[in-house]
């Protein structure tokens, strides 16, 4: 028997960010800067999921994350939906898919690197090796890094 | 040909296509053939050295002269106001693009000129070095005298020689020669000191033959071009660099296989990678080499500051 029952509370208006790795829900808070805003956030840490075993869920009230945003939270949560919410109806649902760069969120582990000194922001672009794996090329210092160490 | 350098950046190797690069080396056979003194008259540059680099600065401030334009600037970082009072290099290229036409820029960090690139408010950059990672003049130098010796920039064999991994020089002039049909490249090095990943998977991907050899002598009956570097002594511990000594010093002796069509060529300064022998053979070249440096520099600063050429 299925227990239709939230696992968190449900929002009026705004974006629910579902299907996110356990464990990865504050990291996600942190990086895009989520918890900067006034807006009321709730979130879930391992909540069961049938497709991930175990997940992470944020919602935001009144905030409707852009393409961009949505696209840069792929490289950290592949399989996550984004559901937006309006009288508590769900209106609209997407799913992120690897931008062709990402600015901002990452720091270059280059410690040479212009980027880490300057009122900048950070910028790096996708690539691939040889073996299909994903790489980060840092735009300003130009170093292509395995994905696993600017993450 | 149209001149879609005019105006752009000259930040990376990288951000030039096969016909930037051939428009450059036209017009540095152009110009060394023909100076033109009044091409840039009325035109000032910055020189903006935050490290010193004597051969680089001197390079680029002749061929600005040589182009009729003046230079302001400074050639240490240290010892400049700027860098005391603690101003941020994005400041410093703000005011100073208010004052020129161009802004040439050798800074230790990486990545430096391209974030100039963003504060200089549409005033061109070119990057005289950004730490380890980019010096595209360098590069375009080096092709335009493989182009002077060859008479192409394809179906080379070319060597490149000492240190791979933390040389820029030989990163730059690998991605640039990779535009090119048919190259093949010979990479000899300490196994501290190989080429990194990234530029040998860029090989791989566009099916570009290479390969690691031993010792310079295995391939010296089969190169265009030998590209020599320094290897660093702090690079390597005691073992490993008096064992690199010993393979990549390059003697008269070493060449005596040596195609007639083959150049040595060397980024310098030199150390002792090159026995000073080697220097009255008729593949000695790193010193024409050097001097075609002021020819492309001043290709490179005439196309990006005057939109019509030829």
């Amino acid at each position: 028997m299925q227990i239709n029952k939230l696992q968190v509370e449900a929002i009026k208006s705004g974006s629910v960010i579902d299907h996110i790795p356990a464990h990865i829900g504050f990291k996600l808070l942190s990086l895009f800067r989520f918890t900067e805003t006034e807006k009321r956030i709730t979130i879930g840490l391992n909540l069961p999921s049938q497709k991930l075993g175990k997940k992470d869920i944020i919602k935001i009230e009144n905030t409707f994350l852009s393409d961009d945003q949505i696209n840069q939270l792929a490289v950290y949560a592949p399989c996550a939906t984004v559901n937006y919410i309006e009288e508590y109806n769900l209106v609209g649902k997407t799913f992120p898919s690897l931008p062709k760069k990402i600015d901002r969120i990452l720091i270059c582990p280059n410690s040479n690197c212009a980027s880490h000194n300057h009122f900048i922001t950070s910028s790096f672009i996708f690539t691939k090796d040889i073996n299909n794996e994903i790489n980060l090329k840092c735009q300003y210092c130009e170093k292509e890094f395995a994905k696993n160490i600017v993450l | 040909m149209r001149n879609s350098l005019y105006k752009k950046n000259i930040i990376s190797i990288n951000d030039l296509n096969r016909n930037e690069l051939e428009l450059v080396l036209k017009k540095s056979a152009f110009l060394k053939e023909k100076a033109q003194p009044n091409l840039l008259k009325n035109k000032i540059i910055a020189s903006c050295f935050f490290e010193a680099s004597t051969r680089t600065r001197l390079s680029f401030e002749t061929a600005v002269h040589r182009l009729g334009a003046s230079i302001i600037g400074f050639s240490d970082g240290e010892n400049i106001s700027l860098g005391k009072k603690g101003e941020t290099l994005a400041d410093t290229i703000s005011v100073i693009s208010s004052y020129v036409d161009a802004i040439v820029i050798r800074h230790p960090q990486e990545g430096s000129a391209r974030l100039a690139a963003n504060f200089s408010n549409g005033i061109p950059i070119f990057n005289a070095g950004d730490g380890a990672n980019q010096h595209p003049t360098q590069t375009l130098l080096d092709l335009f005298t493989i182009k002077e010796t060859q008479t192409k920039l394809s179906n080379l064999n070319i060597a490149m020689v000492g240190d791979l991994k933390y040389g820029r020089t030989v990163h730059s002039l690998t991605q640039a020669l990779a535009k090119y049909k048919n190259n093949q490249f010979f990479f000899i090095s300490p196994d501290a000191l190989t080429m990194p990943n990234y530029i040998n998977d860029m090989l791989y991907k566009k099916e570009i033959y290479w390969k690691r050899y031993k010792n310079i002598e295995e391939i010296i009956s089969e190169i265009d071009i030998l590209y020599m570097t320094r290897v660093q002594k702090e690079r390597l511990d005691s073992t490993e660099y008096a064992n690199a000594k010993s393979k990549f010093v390059l003697q008269t002796s070493t060449l005596k296989n040596a195609r007639n069509n083959l150049k040595i060529l060397h980024p310098l300064p030199r150390i002792d990678e090159i026995d000073h022998d080697v220097d009255y053979t008729p593949y000695a070249w790193y010193f024409k080499q050097a001097a075609n440096g002021i020819y492309a520099r001043q290709a490179i600063l005439s196309l990006v500051l005057i939109e019509k050429h030829f």
